[in-house]
């Protein structure tokens, strides 16, 4: 059963669909990529090929790909939701076995000319087969225990398999973005406010096991827990991250120390620079201005999704393009939240900015999957 | 198949509704990441710049080149060298233990050093470069400079480093600087940042210590960019440190060189000095040591061996030192009696070898007695009878003050880290110091320079020289600082009459140049250099009542330590008296066989300016003379090349 009840003919057929792309949301999309090649440009000293030109290169490719994604309907791609679920699920299982340890996690798989990481792909997939499933299953079932127990195994294999990677960041993004697709999709409340509580007895079952055999989570998570909650304990030691990234931040002011100026990050005093906390550096070097803008972007950017998403007659568009939506505003807002120091440092790129491949192609993917939406939304 | 309109209808409404309600959740946590924003950048965008710049600027201080020390004619005596060394910052370095494998493979490290640097890198915060070797070749700081892609975190480096190129000639008058310990912070109460340098080095002794504020200079200031690791990025500014004002002896180079030389072997102390301004021309106490052990930190080793060391090496006798002074005491005696009117100059007594005092008798070294003879006899042969008679007339009181009048028993005041008082002994001092009352035969004893009677050769050359020139004289050691003179004004006459100190000189004239003078072996041949002065021996040791029965027992059979000191002090040239010097050679036996040789020496070397010529001494010695000049140990002159040294650093 489909949800699909408008007239194939009244979407745009072949090169025309071109002309029907959400031309706003690409020129966002770009602004934002953008803002990243400036700032990789920055922390490499002013060496365009060490991070910059990769990352174009990659942008470039992920551009493509969203181009190609946007221009096949929107029902191919529900078709095909979870055989790509079940790639990214094997392509999980691989690294599990096979994959190559990087930064202390084994998390991605040598392609040769990129590394993938298979759980950024999921993050995607996932939300592709929450979608198709939400649209497969009647509207009165939705809220039935045996069918939000299969969404939950859904999204419950994935997450396992990256928190043993191990990789709390993604696990994390994995969890909330499914969530937010069954609650979208509707499921009761009741559900939802259950799971807060669980979350709760979760987190404090967490902190007991501490130190006993049963410990849950790795001594380093433990670790960066505690310099979250206060980072100034250890400040040369596990705090020294968040520490410095504030002093980063703050010390751009209103209109920043001016590009290529930073202090901080020219002179490594910034862990992971090009990625996890580059929105530091673009924060020290363009102040207030230059971050608050980039926010702007990345809000702009939602609000375009929910109108899609909002124009939607199709049920698996709606929910895939919101579940997108929300995988992205989780990654920048994490992200920030987390240099900020609101949030502990969990391993979160900022979307489009921080330097890596698999999330620059998987997230322009994502939308070419949005823009998908866009062409073939019903009129 | 499609679904009922119904239905879609009531997915379309129920998604749009929980999807504004995420919208919501979207709009509120991009509130409150654009208010952390605003809360870091705005409000507290100050605290954070301040902290930012605190990451970044570093205050590092520079060491001033320590200041100078030249001999009177601008040798070099202490100077600053060029310290290549390497240092490893263990952050940088990753693998720390396959870095120093691979420095060891370019440099020539021994398993000690890097066994050192190992444990100081493990000691360190891991952002603080370590020395890891020091005092490496041009050759060996280039090979690592070429290799620096290989050797991660090590820096080659270069620092000033106090060198002694006269070596251990000038251990006791300059002294050694040696590393900041935690031990000199506190017993100086020394705050000067410079202090906190890493190798920095302070004076430790002698002129070094004593003239430390004037030496040390002040430390500079640069202001550099560093990256979290610590490493330099650029200078931003900076502030030359104050190098040290440079220094001027007044001794000289050669000469100090030269009795160093003629004292090696023997345990014993010399002092030769101006008699018209007192500048100190050399201070020499044998054996000496290589200060520059000390500059690096001496090996337990080499430190236990000077300390073991019968002879005392660190010692400085020539200041330090206090003997009885024996009869280079009897010119006081005499002066002392003449000015109290005592005595006729031409006065004679007869020694018959002995003179009883109460029930004791008191020998002359001579055992048969010198017979009858004048004042002027008496010194040139040294009866000590004459002496006995002379002192119980005047008494100890005049003898004394008379001592102290010519600088015996006080204290004179030069930046040397060991300066003895001496002894002039009086009756209260006796009183309050022994509990005794004074009886004559201390008095008698004193006559003689034994008993209670303590001097350095310090003391004993500045008496010499006051005897010659009848001034003042005050012992200098600094000529000057930074070109400006230190030297005293020059000294008053001490107002003797003329009369009796020519009859003190032609007594010192006979003792080198009477046939009967004690030291008349040393005497020398040609008028213008023609010496004047006094022997002493000084016994250590009580003569006890069987010695005294079986005759006195020859020196050499005593084991070293109970020997007699063997004394000498004169003066040249004895027409227009300019250098005066005391030698006392530590249980040397006889005065005149074994002291007043070694000071002909010194006096001529001091004349001539050079190496003293054959012809010089008499012509049964020549062989002998020359044969000790070839085997002396004097160093080529000038000693180091003046390109070693450095005046400041750049």
């Amino acid at each position: 059963m489909s949800f699909l009840e408008y007239n194939v003919k009244f979407t745009p057929t072949g090169w025309r669909k071109v002309f029907y792309l959400n031309w706003a949301l690409i020129l966002l999309l770009t602004a934002v990529a953008s803002m990243g090649f400036l700032m990789l440009y920055s922390v490499s000293g002013g060496e365009l090929s060490r991070w910059a030109e990769p990352q174009m290169k990659r942008f470039a490719l992920g551009f493509v790909a969203m181009l190609v994604v946007a221009l096949v309907p929107i029902w191919f791609w529900r078709n095909m939701s979870a055989l790509a679920f079940g790639l990214s699920l094997l392509l999980l299982l691989y690294v599990e076995f096979f994959g190559s340890i990087g930064m202390g996690a084994q998390r991605w798989i040598d392609l040769g000319f990129m590394r993938l990481q298979p759980s950024e792909l999921t993050k995607i997939t996932l939300v592709m087969i929450l979608a198709a499933y939400y649209d497969w299953l009647d509207l009165s079932k939705k809220s039935r225990p045996l069918y939000v127990l299969i969404p939950l195994l859904i999204i419950a294999v994935p997450t396992y398999l990256t928190l043993r990677q191990p990789d709390l960041g993604t696990a994390l993004l994995l969890l909330m973005g499914g969530g937010a697709v069954m609650f979208v999709a509707g499921v009761h409340w009741a559900y939802f406010a259950g799971v807060i509580g669980a979350g709760v007895g979760a987190v404090s079952a967490v902190f007991t096991s501490r130190g006993t055999t049963w410990q849950l989570l790795e001594d380093y998570q433990y670790r960066r827990i505690d310099t979250f909650l206060d980072p100034s304990n250890d400040p040369l030691g596990a705090g020294y991250h968040i520490t410095q990234s504030q002093i980063a931040l703050g010390s751009g002011g209103w209109t920043g120390r001016g590009f290529m100026e930073g202090t901080q990050s020219r002179l490594n005093f910034l862990p992971e620079k090009h990625t996890d906390f580059i929105f530091t550096t673009l924060a020290e070097e363009f102040g207030f201005v230059g971050a608050a803008s980039l926010l702007a972007l990345y809000i702009l950017i939602l609000v375009f999704c929910i109108a899609t998403a909002l124009q939607q007659r199709d049920r698996y568009a709606s929910l895939l393009v919101m579940g997108i939506a929300v995988t992205f505003f989780l990654y920048f807002a994490i992200n920030m939240a987390m240099v900020m120091g609101l949030a502990p440092v969990v391993g979160v790129p900022l979307p489009l900015v921080s330097y890596g491949g698999s999330a620059m192609l998987v997230l322009l993917t994502a939308f070419g999957l949005v823009q998908s939406a866009h062409i073939h939304r019903p009129r | 198949m499609k679904r009922s309109q119904r239905e879609t209808e009531d997915s379309a409404r129920q998604i749009g509704r929980r999807s504004l309600v995420l919208g919501g959740l979207f709009a509120g946590t991009g509130a409150v990441l654009a208010g952390r924003m605003r809360y870091l950048q705005v409000e507290r965008a100050d605290d954070f710049r301040l902290l930012a710049e605190e990451n970044r600027i570093n205050i590092r201080l520079l060491p001033p080149a320590r200041g100078l020390i030249f001999d009177r004619g601008g040798v070099l005596v202490a100077g600053n060298e060029q310290n290549y060394r390497v240092t490893l910052v263990r952050e940088d370095a990753g693998d720390v233990d396959e870095v120093l494998a691979e420095l060891a493979r370019i440099v020539n490290l021994d398993l000690v050093t890097l066994d050192r640097a190992r444990q100081e890198i493990a000691r360190r915060p891991p952002f603080v470069p370590v020395t890891v070797a020091d005092r490496l070749s041009w050759a060996e700081i280039s090979a690592v400079a070429v290799n620096a892609p290989a050797l991660p975190g090590v820096t080659p480096d270069v620092g000033l480093s106090r060198i002694y190129p006269m070596g251990g000639d000038f251990a006791h008058v300059v002294g050694y600087v040696g590393p900041v310990s935690d031990y000199y912070l506190e017993q100086t109460g020394d705050t000067d940042p410079v202090l906190q340098i890493p190798d920095f080095q302070v004076g430790r002794n002698n002129i070094e210590a004593r003239l430390e504020p004037t030496l040390r200079g002040s430390a500079g200031t640069t202001r550099v960019e560093v990256n979290a690791g610590g490493r330099i990025m650029r200078e931003l500014d900076r502030d030359p440190a104050d190098p040290g004002s440079d220094v001027q002896l007044t001794v000289d180079a050669g000469l100090q060189n030269y009795v160093e030389a003629r004292l090696s072997g023997e345990s014993a102390g010399s002092v030769v000095i101006d008699c018209q301004s007192g500048e100190i021309l050399a201070l020499a106490s044998a054996p000496t040591f290589n200060p520059n052990l000390f500059v690096r930190g001496i090996s337990t080793g080499a430190w236990n061996g000077l300390n073991a060391d019968p002879y005392r090496p660190l010692a400085n006798k020539a200041t330090q030192g206090l003997y009885p002074p024996g009869s280079t005491y009897k010119m006081v005696v005499a002066l002392a009696a003449l000015e109290a009117g005592v005595i006729r100059p031409d006065e004679t007594f007869n020694c018959p070898g002995h003179l009883e005092v109460g029930n004791r008798r008191f020998h002359c070294w001579r055992r048969g007695g010198h017979g009858r003879m004048d004042m002027v006899q008496a010194i040139g042969q040294s009866c000590d009878v004459f002496f006995y008679e002379l002192a119980q007339r005047v008494g100890i009181e005049a003898i004394s003050a008379m001592a102290r009048r010519l600088g015996c028993g006080v204290r004179h005041e030069l930046p040397l880290s060991g300066i003895a008082e001496g002894l002039a002994p009086t009756m209260d001092w006796k009183m309050q110091n022994r509990g005794a009352s004074w009886v004559v035969g201390d008095t008698i004893n004193a006559s003689i320079g034994q008993g209670f009677v303590l001097s350095s050769p310090l003391h004993l050359a500045v008496m010499t020289a006051r005897l010659a020139s009848g001034r003042a004289i005050q012992p200098a050691i600094i000529r000057s600082i930074d070109g400006i003179s230190q030297l005293p004004e020059p000294a008053p006459e001490l107002g003797f009459d003329p009369a009796f100190l020519t009859h003190i000189h032609q007594g010192m004239w006979n003792v080198n140049n009477d046939r009967r003078g004690t030291a008349y072996g040393s005497r020398v041949e040609v008028a213008e250099y023609k010496i004047a002065g006094k022997t002493g021996t000084s016994q250590v040791r009580n003569i006890s009542t069987a010695e005294r029965a079986s005759g006195v027992v020859s020196n050499n059979d005593l084991p070293w330590d109970r020997r007699d000191h063997a004394l000498y002090v004169g003066y040249a040239p004895f027409d227009n008296p300019r250098y005066a010097c005391a030698v006392i050679v530590e249980h040397g036996g006889g005065g005149s066989a074994v002291a007043a040789p070694i000071a002909r020496d010194i006096l001529l070397r001091a004349q001539v300016g050079d190496i003293p010529p054959p012809e010089l001494y008499p012509s049964s010695q020549r062989h002998d003379i020359e044969r000790m000049h070839r085997e002396l140990p004097i160093l080529p002159s000038p000693p180091v090349p003046a390109g070693r040294t450095v005046r400041s650093q750049a």
